[in-house]
Order: C-alpha cells, then sequence, then structure tokens
C-alpha cells in the first residue's frame, strides 16, 4: 500500500524473534505498529480543504517542485496510528512513576481544560495590549504567587524550561558582576549537581569548579568556604540537594558567598519538597529557577515542553530579561525593547527567546496553584516528604541507603547498590526488573556521587496503599535479587513491548531518519 | 484536597511508621529562622474546581480571541486551522503524562514518533537529519550559530537583515558571553526587498565567518533564492543558516536543503501547536548527516533489541549535558515533545498532498488580501514576492492604526516598529499575515478598517 517503499527486514510484522510467536506480531492488546512512512503515502490526505481561489501567484521560479516525501493518512489511519503508538509508553496516568528529580506527579485534567479556552490558546504574542490585558494579568498573577512563595522580590517569565532558566540566572549574575566591573572567571558547582548546572555555568563563559559533598551527603562548607575568593562569580546549589536532603548549612553558605562578593544560584529542580513551607529567599538565594513542569505539575509531555521562571532577589532584579509584564493603574503592560528604557528597565541583559514566555504552561500552573491554595501547597510538600521518608523506611533495611543514618531525607528516598554487591544483579537490572512488575523505574546511577544510585521520588499525589504496593514489590525483587534469581533480572524487561535495546548499535551506527528499503535489484549491483 | 489522596489517618499512621512524631520532625534540616509557621501569607487558600474555572474564565474573556476577529497577525507565529484529532491525540495520558525517554522499552510510543518526526522534518526541510526538537525557532537559531562556530572554528557570524529581530536579539543575548560575534544588517525603513541585503552579505563573507544566517521566508514576508548565498558561504569554508518561522511555506517555494544550507532552524508553531500567546512553540533543527554529532539537542535513532526487533532510543548522547556536563554541545534538557508530536500528527493527517494544497490556499489568500490593501489609496505594498505574509506602508503610524481597527474589531497585522523600534523610518509600515483561516468576509473587513482607520487618522492629523 506505499508508494514510499515495502516495509524493511526488521519490521516487526515480518520477524520471527521468540517473542512474537504470532503471525501477526502481535498479541492480543500489545499491537505492533509501522513507521508512517510504511503506511502511508503522498497522495493520501486526512484534511480536507476549501478549494484554492483564482490568483497570481507571487512565487514564480521558486515554486516547490521536486517531491518532497511526506506520507499522509486518512483521519481514521492517524487516530488509529498515534493511538497503538501511546500504548507503546508509561505514563503516570497507568501508575507509580518515582523518577527521583523529576517529580512525576498528577496532572490535573482542569489545568489542560482551561489552558485550551480560546482567549488564553488562540491569542496572538503581538497583539495590541489592549486586546490580550486579561493574559497579561494572568502573567502578573502568576508571578505574584511565585515571588511570594519564594519571597523573592522580582521574577523573569520568559525561560522555556529548567536549563533556560538557569541559563536566565547565571547571566543576570554575569550582567550584575559586569555592571560593576568585575570580571570574575569561576564558578562552583557540587559534585551532586545536575549535569545542566555545570552545561549553563560553562555555556556563560565561565571556568566551572567541583566542590565536595562531605559524609552526609550535603555540601562541604569548609572545602567551600575554603575556595571562596575574588575570582568566584557564583556558587550553584540544588537545594533540597540530589541525594534528597535538605542543606542545613544554606544560609551561612550564602553569607560566606555574599561576603566573598559572589551570588548564591540556586536550582530549585526540587522546590516540591518545600513549597509552602521555606522560602528560599530566607535562605539568601539570589536566583532560582522553578520547574513550572515539576512542582507546578504542567505536564512532562515526554520531554518538555517545560517552563522555567526565575526569582530573583533585589541585587539582581535589575538585569532580569526582556519582556515582563507590570502593571499600572489596573493596566497591565508588557515590557518590550520598545519601552524598556522608558520604564526604567535599561539594565536587562536582553531578550532570551520570541515573545514572552511558556503562557500554556502559565495557565495550567496558575490554576494548580489557585486550586491547592497557600494551605494546599504546604501539604504538598509536607505529603512529598512523609512519602518519600515512607518508602525510605519502608526500603531501608532490605536495600542500602547511604544517607539514612543521617535524618529524615526530604522529597526522594536515595540508595545505592551495596546490597546488590555479589548478587551478579546491577542498579539496571533493578530497574528493568521494576518495568516487568508494571512500574516506570527510579532515576538511575544519579547523582553521581552515589555508587549505582537509585532515586526515588513517589511525590504526594500517591496514596498510601499504591506506596505500600510498591515497597512490597521493591522487597520482593531486593530478595530475588539477594536469592540468587539473577536470570530474572538478566533477561528484564521480559514483558515490555520490547527487551532491552541496542544502545551501543544506535550509537555507532547512527539511523536517525527513515530511509526507503533498497531494492532487490539494487541490492544486487 | 481533591489532588492529594492521603487521609489524616494514613498520615498518622505514616508518620509512626517513619518513626516521627511529627511531620516538623521531617523538616529538621531546615533552620529555625526560616521555618514557617503556617500557610504563606498574601495568597487565597485552596478552592474548588469550579470557583477556579470562572475566575480564569474571566481572564480568558478580557482577550480578543483569533477565532472570532478578522485575523491578519503573523511576525513568526500564524494561525492555522489544527484538526480536531490532533489536540485529541496529545492528551493521551500516555503521551501527555510521560517523561523524556530514557527507559527505551517502556517509551517506544514516544520514540517512534519522535524518529517519524525527525524524518519529516528533515524532509521538509530537505536535509539529511534533523533532532527531536528545541524550545523554540529563536534558542534554535542561537543554538545553529554555535554549532557552526564548532564545525568551522571562526565567531563571526553575518545575520541578514532579514531575520527576525526577536530571534537575532536572543542570539546577542547568548554571543555577548560566548565570545560570537555578530554583525547584523540594519533593515532599511522602506523594508525592501532582499536584494541589496544579500549583496551585502556577499560582500562580507570572508575567511573568518562562521556562517551565514538568512530567514526564508523573511521577516518582512519576502521570498529570494539563497543558492548564490550558499555557493559564496561554501567558498569561503563558511555555513549557510536557513532560518524559518512558517513551514507552511515549505509546501510550496524550494526547501533551504535544496539551496545549499547547512543547517536549517525554524518556528513549528504552525503546525499542530497553535499561537499559545507565543509559548509553547517548537524548535526544529535540521543539519547536514557529515555535522551530525556537533549538533544540539536529543537525537533519537533506530536500533534492535535484544530479541533483534526494530526498536527506537535516545542516542549520541555523549554530546549532551548529563553525560558531558560543562563539556556538553549545549546545556538542553527539556525539548518541546508534545509540541513535536501534535506537529508530527498534523503533518501526518495532511500527507505531502494535504501540505501542498495548505500552502496554495495560504498564498492563494495572501494574494488576495494585498491586491485588496494595495488598492485602498495612499497604502503601498513593499512585498512584491511573497508568501503568506507582506508588509505595506501606510500614510499614518502603524501601531495607532492596529489600535484603531482593534476596536473595530479587526485584527490588523503587526507593526514593524513594534519588531524594530531602534529603525527609523519603520513607523508606518504594517506587516500582514494571511493564512487559510482568513475568509473572503475577513479579507472585505480588514480593508473596510483600514480605509477607515486612514481617513480617521488623516482626518486628525
Amino acid at each position: 500500500m506505499s508508494i514510499l517503499g515495502t516495509p524493511r527486514p526488521t519490521t516487526p510484522a515480518t520477524s520471527a524473534g521468540p517473542a512474537a510467536p504470532t503471525f501477526s506480531g502481535n498479541r492480543a492488546l500489545m499491537l505492533e505498529e509501522p513507521l508512517v512512512f510504511e503506511l502511508g503515502d503522498s497522495s493520501t490526505s486526512g484534511v480536507d480543504l476549501e478549494a484554492v481561489p483564482a490568483h497570481a501567484s507571487r512565487l514564480a521560479e521558486l515554486e516547490r517542485s521536486a517531491p518532497i516525501g511526506l506520507p499522509g493518512l486518512s483521519e481514521g489511519e492517524t487516530v488509529r496510528h498515534y493511538t497503538r503508538l501511546s500504548r507503546q509508553n508509561y505514563g503516570i496516568d497507568l501508575g507509580l512513576f518515582p523518577l527521583g528529580s523529576c517529580t512525576m506527579k498528577h496532572n490535573p485534567r482542569l489545568n489542560e481544560k482551561l489552558a485550551r479556552l480560546p482567549g488564553f490558546a488562540d491569542i496572538h504574542p503581538l497583539q495590541p495590549q489592549d486586546t490580550v490585558q486579561g493574559a497579561l494579568e494572568l502573567i502578573h498573577r502568576l508571578a505574584h504567587w511565585l515571588t511570594t512563595l519564594t519571597a523573592m522580590p522580582a521574577v523573569a517569565m520568559a525561560p522555556k524550561a529548567g536549563a533556560h532558566g538557569e541559563l536566565c540566572g547565571m547571566l543576570a549574575i554575569r550582567a550584575a558582576h559586569e555592571a560593576r566591573g568585575d570580571a570574575r572567571q569561576v564558578v562552583l558547582v557540587p559534585e551532586s549537581a545536575h549535569g545542566t548546572n555545570p552545561a549553563t555555568a560553562a555555556f556563560c563563559g565561565y571556568a566551572v569548579e567541583s566542590i565536595p559533598a562531605d559524609a552526609r551527603g550535603r555540601v562541604d562548607l569548609a572545602a567551600l568556604a575554603a575556595r571562596l575568593g575574588p575570582d568566584v562569580a557564583a556558587v550553584m546549589i540544588t537545594n533540597p540537594n540530589t541525594c534528597g536532603l535538605f542543606e542545613p548549612d544554606m544560609r551561612r553558605i550564602a553569607d560566606a558567598v555574599h561576603a566573598a562578593g559572589g551570588y548564591v544560584y540556586c536550582d530549585g529542580a526540587n522546590f516540591n519538597a518545600i513549597v509552602g513551607r521555606v522560602r528560599p529567599g530566607d535562605l539568601g538565594v539570589d536566583a532560582m529557577h522553578i520547574n513550572l513542569h515539576k512542582t507546578f505539575s504542567t505536564p512532562h509531555g515526554g520531554g518538555g515542553p517545560g517552563s522555567g521562571p526565575v526569582v530573583f532577589s533585589a541585587a539582581l532584579a535589575p538585569f532580569a530579561p526582556l519582556p515582563f509584564v507590570v502593571e499600572k493603574d489596573g493596566r497591565f503592560h508588557l515590557v518590550e525593547e520598545e519601552t524598556a528604557d522608558a520604564e526604567d528597565h535599561g539594565r536587562s541583559f536582553g531578550r532570551m527567546a520570541a515573545f514572552h514566555g511558556q503562557m500554556g504552561m502559565f495557565v495550567r500552573a496558575l490554576a494548580y496553584m489557585m486550586s491547592h491554595g497557600a494551605d494546599g501547597l504546604r501539604q504538598v510538600a509536607e505529603d512529598a516528604v512523609l512519602n518519600a521518608n515512607y518508602v525510605l523506611r519502608g526500603l531501608a533495611d532490605v536495600m542500602t541507603a547511604p544517607f539514612a543514618a543521617s535524618g529524615p531525607c526530604m522529597h526522594e528516598a536515595l540508595f545505592d547498590d551495596r546490597f546488590l554487591e555479589g548478587t551478579g544483579v546491577t542498579t539496571l537490572d533493578f530497574a528493568k526488573a521494576l518495568v516487568d512488575e508494571g512500574y516506570h523505574p527510579m532515576t538511575m546511577y544519579f547523582p553521581l556521587v552515589v555508587h549505582g544510585a537509585m532515586l526515588v521520588e513517589p511525590t504526594e499525589t500517591e496514596s498510601k496503599a499504591r506506596l505500600d504496593a510498591f515497597i512490597a514489590t521493591m522487597r520482593d525483587l531486593a530478595a530475588a535479587a539477594k536469592a540468587g534469581d539473577v536470570a530474572r533480572f538478566r533477561a528484564a524487561p521480559r514483558f515490555a513491548p520490547r527487551a532491552r535495546l541496542d544502545e551501543t548499535r544506535a550509537a555507532r551506527q547512527p539511523v536517525l531518519a527513515w530511509t526507503p528499503p533498497r531494492s532487490p535489484q539494487s541490492e544486487a549491483a | 484536597m481533591r489532588y492529594l489522596p492521603l487521609t489524616p489517618d494514613d498520615r498518622a499512621a505514616m508518620l509512626n511508621a517513619v518513626g516521627a512524631a511529627s511531620i516538623d520532625d521531617l523538616f529538621v534540616d531546615v533552620p529555625a529562622e526560616a521555618r514557617l509557621d503556617g500557610p504563606i501569607a498574601g495568597l487565597p487558600l485552596h478552592s474548588p474546581e469550579m470557583l477556579v474555572e470562572r475566575e480564569l474564565r474571566r481572564l480568558a474573556a478580557r482577550n480578543m480571541a483569533a477565532g472570532d476577529h478578522p485575523f491578519f497577525l503573523g511576525a513568526g507565529a500564524y494561525r492555522h486551522h489544527v484538526p480536531a484529532s490532533v489536540d485529541h491525540l496529545i492528551q493521551r495520558g500516555e503521551f501527555l503524562t510521560s517523561y523524556t525517554p530514557y527507559q527505551p522499552e517502556i517509551a517506544q510510543g514516544t520514540l517512534q514518533y519522535l524518529f517519524e518526526f525527525q524524518t519529516q522534518v528533515a524532509r521538509l526541510f530537505a536535509m539529511d537529519v534533523a533532532n527531536a526538537s528545541m524550545y523554540d525557532g529563536s534558542t534554535a537559531m542561537t543554538e545553529a550559530i554555535f554549532m557552526a562556530r564548532r564545525i568551522t572554528k571562526r565567531a563571526k557570524t553575518l545575520v541578514s537583515a532579514g531575520v527576525h529581530p526577536h530571534y537575532v536579539r536572543s542570539a546577542r543575548t547568548l554571543a555577548r558571553f560566548t565570545g560570537d560575534r555578530l554583525e547584523v544588517g540594519a533593515p532599511r525603513p522602506d523594508a525592501a526587498p532582499p536584494a541589496d541585503d544579500h549583496a551585502d552579505l556577499l560582500a562580507r563573507i570572508d575567511q573568518e565567518t562562521s556562517a551565514v544566517v538568512v530567514q526564508y521566508p523573511d521577516a518582512f514576508g519576502h521570498v529570494a533564492d539563497l543558492s548564490e548565498l550558499a555557493a559564496a558561504a561554501h567558498a569561503k569554508g563558511a555555513l549557510l543558516i536557513v532560518v524559518v518561522t512558517e513551514v507552511v511555506a515549505l509546501g510550496a517555494i524550494r526547501a533551504p536543503g535544496e539551496m545549499g544550507a547547512d543547517i536549517v532552524v525554524g518556528e513549528g508553531q504552525s503546525l499542530g501547536v497553535g499561537l499559545q500567546f507565543g509559548g509553547p512553540h517548537l524548535g526544529l533543527f535540521a543539519a547536514r548527516e557529515r555535522h551530525v554529532r556537533q549538533m544540539p539537542g536529543r537525537l533519537c535513532g533506530e536500533t534492535v533489541d535484544a530479541e533483534g526487533r526494530r526498536g527506537y532510543v535516545l542516542t549520541l548522547s555523549t554530546r549532551e549535558q548529563h553525560i558531558r556536563r560543562e563539556k556538553a554541545t549545549s546545556n538542553i534538557c527539556t525539548n518541546s515533545g508534545l509540541m513535536s508530536l501534535a506537529f508530527s500528527i498534523h503533518l501526518t493527517l495532511l500527507g505531502e498532498k494535504g501540505l501542498r494544497h495548505l500552502a496554495a490556499l495560504n498564498h492563494a489568500r495572501a494574494c488576495q488580501t494585498a491586491d485588496r490593501l494595495a488598492a485602498i489609496a495612499g497604502v503601498e505594498l513593499l512585498t512584491p514576492r511573497f508568501f503568506n505574509e507582506f508588509a505595506i506602508r501606510i500614510p499614518v503610524p502603524a501601531r495607532q492604526a492596529l489600535r484603531d481597527m482593534a476596536e473595530m474589531g479587526v485584527l490588523g497585522g503587526v507593526s514593524a516598529a513594534r519588531l524594530w523600534p531602534e529603525v527609523p523610518g519603520l513607523a508606518n509600515v504594517l506587516l500582514v499575515a494571511a493564512t487559510e483561516c482568513v475568509a473572503p468576509s475577513d479579507i472585505d473587513a480588514l480593508a473596510r478598517a483600514l480605509t477607515e482607520t486612514l481617513a480617521t487618522e488623516y482626518a486628525g492629523a
């Protein structure tokens, strides 16, 4: 049926692998699905359009004449193709998704409904401002929530995701140093930091130096203080940190950094643990990004879109990027290049992207905040922390938790692989066995400071019954590993749509786009 | 609270199980001076679903939605009709509530659509490979400039005067800190065709030039052949980066890859995504195969599983921040996964036949609109060759004219001075876009509103 080529030899339907004992390759509700390029053809369309009216074309010799190679499907086949693909995915809607540092919590559907109101979704970013007062008010109101929750005076709404927010914060820090003629070159980052931290600092032209953790999994304050000096522009700290622990010395760290003329960047990826209970502004933070797709529940969508507003201290606020919204006499103004100087924002470090930020995410996040309120958000943090401690204590005797003895954890429970020593089972095997049990695995091999790390973040939207079932499953797996049932782990996942995939092959001989199979003639030639 | 499943009894039992007397025991590491006794002051308390909906509907109602009015805005964000099945499919929980596909055995749905998306984008641009998306078109362009520098080991980039000013400013913001040198052509007040701009670029390409960046169609709507620029850049060892902010155009005009582009970036919101007041949008990024290891962003690749079945994984991640940390090609972690799905579904629904038809319809509506406006006394068409967007000069400031027309219920375009406030002489230039969403009656309404506005503003002046 395809004019673009017949299925290649490796298509599932023609494979004779042991896991596909049926003629079709399907296994009842587990359905194989070819690529759209193998299903469709360039003369099929699932869209009916009006006839093209008569007009004098202005394109002349620039008209595209060569085939583009884009297959189409009828509407019904399109719906079926993507529905079948969706069933090969795990999502929060299916079950516990304890991916540490990613905060995979329930995504309320009210937020989806409201983000799709035409008054938010079907407005253009460059409409006259009088025609989008409700949208600007929404951004302004969300900004108020974020600054109030963090006790920080200003917030930049433009950044498109967490890492973009980091960039925003670090650019403001650099601009602030430059404004006073201070050419500091070094940024200190703890060993346990997310990879985005050093990548961001390097992107801004800074030399990155690591600072060690102490035996309790916290930033080594003495080592940090010893390194501070006139060359250090900033310290990037994640709090709660990636070991799932609160940095009790945060205020003293900030004071030391400030005394040495530097700024404190806080990675807010783990804000969910403290939202409504702790305000980063009270800890001396100068800039912090907030992942709306984590703490404020906008859907991760298979890897985006995110949204990463950045809150700023008074010292950094004048350098915040354009554009942003200000209220004057009950009217909302968007401050852009055209009006920046007049509005007294001439020291802004500039623009980070086209338009005004992730409006669709703003609507969802605000709906989520208004639903919870200040009281509910505090309960969010408390339940997230309680759930993580419940998992930590429910597993600490059969797994190994490197920092369990040092006290409670925050919103995530960290385990290492010492309990697997001598079993022949690795962290990866353990995670894949969890797939067979119907769970998305925890974060593996991160943070890097712990060997064979397994980072479990249950979030506050899991019930006690769900946690009990998860803990029982994990205990059973730990017992099986210790009992020597290595085969169960090595073969895992056995029941997923695919067995383990050959990532080495994918990287050595990259196939990044579909190409038509070679015909028998050309192969013979 | 409807999103929190723990009951008071659960909490008591769980605190007991973890050996804590109260929840405060779990926050012992928080220093005393940062502890709060109760809910943060200055914010409302929890609210029922119905009341949240009522309040946000009130805000939504204070905006003029494009679909309710004759609508002619473009300038980097275009309004197209998105088939209903697109939004239905992207809301399936297995897509909406999944994560970056780091566990490929249970993320083949995401990975396969990314592989299909990459192939669709590569074909649309006539390039070899595309990545799994970027934040938006503007950030994709900045990343392309940095990629060119990594390839050529040169720091000077020539940017055409026809590139969207938001894109240029975004690149400038970062270039200040990375050591890239951007030389940007100044737009001429007459928004003239790009021949002079191209001639200027051709004259300035030298042995230090890393890349030449051009937009196609450009920010004034002009379309022009880029082959000569590509050849000239290549002759000096430089790359040609092409920016496409309206991808529907590529159903009608030659692809950048056919004209010698080395990197093509774009904004993909035209397909599947919608206006969204500017975000989330969808960054597209495509390159030649020989440069794939210098590309930023996630890449999905084909492989086989342990049983020999075809499957997909994220690959070449040794370029990325979670592996390379400070040596990564970019700091990007999140991309625009769900938007790439919407784009891909829309393009699958269209197919090549539908895309070409859609593009032809856009061009026809824009031609009809341009002819109609150019017939109004005092209005001058500045863009002789365009796809679905063009510039006109009117005898009064465009910004005021747009406000006047909005009061008549017509969203008539974008003022060039809003985009290029630093360029004198653009005050009276108006950018007008017409897509398939524009009905003949909308063109009538725009012509009437503009005529009336000019009469009023003239009289007032």
